[in-house]
């Protein structure tokens, strides 16, 4: 159990059944009055966020959050496939679970899946993943009149401004926080 | 954690406070700090220390003094609130506490407005600070006095969709302050929240004409609360029973027996009439530097200490 003193950002805990992570937090306490835990919290499953505000004799169960590490297997139609590497049970996450995760996840990549209960609810990629380029327009040597950028399409499917010299046939470094290119990839 | 030309500030800041309450007249006092017996309070957590508690506060020993003749009397010290953590709130922290005999809360809001003129214009009087109280937010209040004095009932009215009454019957004052009210006091100048309801009184006095108030304010700059004074409830018998209820509270709360402040309750009946305040001094340092979080304003905050 967690009482309201333990509340602070990134704390997760359960309400009414459901796990919630506290996205904001702030202590409050009027002069002779009581303290108050002033919260935003997300829930971890929908994605919803409300504001609440607790009080000292609030109590929260922790929820039952484990972390395993599978292999990404493939997608059929809305469902992504996953692999435990420990004892090789597969199950699947919807397209709509996945959110953005799912520019970045290419056959065999090793992700982590949170499980809420027996319940998988999310995965965690590594922050930088090396994808392939699949289509880019040629760069003109010398053209110093364009912009900076280019749009280029990897692997996934996922498309992002990189720098002119990327090329088709080239690997990159996404940060998948941001979706953003880091750097070109010598293999 | 303040920068050198933060803790001048903070030392310019006491030597202006202490020098103000010279030239009035108040005797400095300094009280323990630890001591076996506290003033039962339901929202203050104590830090224990050695079987015995750190004070929330010097006030049992300054009006225990008061009662031993003392007129005017200040004092700048070290207070300890267990679980008090947040961007305005530290466990410990540094009050200024002042107490004057045949006053009340009225006296004390004057004496406010002139601390906080007197304290201005000593730090802008002196060069090395110009540039740092011009960026200062107590820059863009207006703090000539008289300040503005909201009574808590006219405050809820303006600010809050629901009255004082509501939230009071629904066990909710604290948090429709907190949401409604305290943003938008003293934003234009500082702001005294006048009138507590009597449920809030803690060690006030009612108001003599009207019962359903204590004579207890607070001052607030920028939205934040900076100190709390009132007319000190002096009738021994009404504070034991207001202590009665508190005692009966925070046994409720943790199941431990706590014994009736005695000899304080003997001195009270002592003092005549009296009027008393405490006054955040880490909160007031975060005005002068603009400052969001209160670990800027002391020279070492909580998480730098190990």
């Amino acid at each position: 159990m967690y009482t309201a003193s333990d509340l602070r950002k990134g704390l997760k805990i359960q309400i009414d059944g459901e796990p919630y992570i506290v996205v904001d937090f702030e202590f409050a306490k009027p002069g002779k009055g009581q303290a108050l835990y002033r919260t935003k919290l997300r829930n971890m499953i929908t994605g919803s966020q409300f504001s609440n505000t607790y009080r000292s004799n609030d109590k929260f169960e922790k929820p039952d959050l484990e972390e395993r590490t599978m292999q990404y297997l493939y997608n059929q139609d809305d469902q992504y496939h996953f692999m435990d590497t420990a004892n090789y049970d597969q199950l699947f996450l919807t397209k709509e679970q996945l959110g953005d995760n799912i520019n970045y996840l290419i056959d065999n990549m090793e992700v982590e899946v949170l499980f809420f209960g027996a319940r998988p609810i999310d995965i965690s990629l590594p922050i930088f993943v090396n994808l392939l380029v699949t289509k880019a327009d040629p760069w003109a040597r010398g053209d110093t009149s364009g912009s900076d950028t280019k749009p280029v399409v990897v692997e996934t499917g996922y498309q992002l401004q990189v720098p002119p010299f990327v090329e088709e046939g080239d690997k990159i470094q996404i940060d998948t926080r941001t979706g953003e290119y880091v750097t070109r990839v010598k293999e | 954690m303040l920068t050198v030309e933060g803790l001048h500030v903070r030392a310019a800041l006491f030597r202006s406070i202490r020098r103000f309450f010279y030239e009035k007249g108040f005797l400095e006092v300094d009280t323990p700090v630890r001591a076996p017996l506290l003033l039962p309070e339901r929202h203050i957590s104590p830090v224990a220390s050695d079987g015995w508690f750190l004070q929330p506060s010097p006030e049992q020993f300054m009006k225990r003094l008061l009662a031993r003749g003392c007129r005017t009397i200040f004092q700048i010290c070290p207070c300890f609130r267990a679980g008090e953590r947040g961007s305005r709130h530290l466990t410990e922290f540094t009050m200024l506490e002042w107490y004057r005999v045949d006053s009340d809360y009225c006296d004390l809001m004057r004496d406010c407005e002139e601390l906080v003129c007197y304290v201005l214009d000593d730090l802008a009087a002196d060069d090395r600070f110009q540039s740092l109280l011009d960026r200062s937010c107590l820059r863009t209040v207006a703090v000539d006095p008289p300040w503005e004095r909201l009574s808590v009932a006219q405050a809820f009215a303006r600010h809050c969709p629901e009255t004082v009454e509501q939230a009071l019957a629904t066990d909710r004052f604290d948090e429709l302050l907190v949401e409604y009210v305290e943003p938008y006091l003293g934003r234009y100048g500082p702001a005294f929240l006048v009138d507590y309801p009597a449920v809030c009184a803690s060690l006030a006095r009612l108001k003599p004409n009207d019962e359903s108030v204590a004579e207890r304010f607070e001052l607030y700059i920028n939205g934040m609360e900076l100190a709390n004074g009132f007319s000190e409830l002096t009738d021994g018998v009404r504070q034991r029973a207001r202590f009665a209820e508190e005692l009966a509270i925070l046994e409720h709360q943790d199941g431990q027996q706590r014994k009736m402040p005695e000899t304080f309750l003997r001195d009270l009946t002592a003092i005549d009439t009296a009027a008393g305040i405490a006054f955040g001094l880490d909160r007031f340092l975060m005005l002068l530097l603009s400052e969001s979080c209160i670990d800027q304003a002391v020279s070492f905050g909580p998480d730098e200490l190990g």
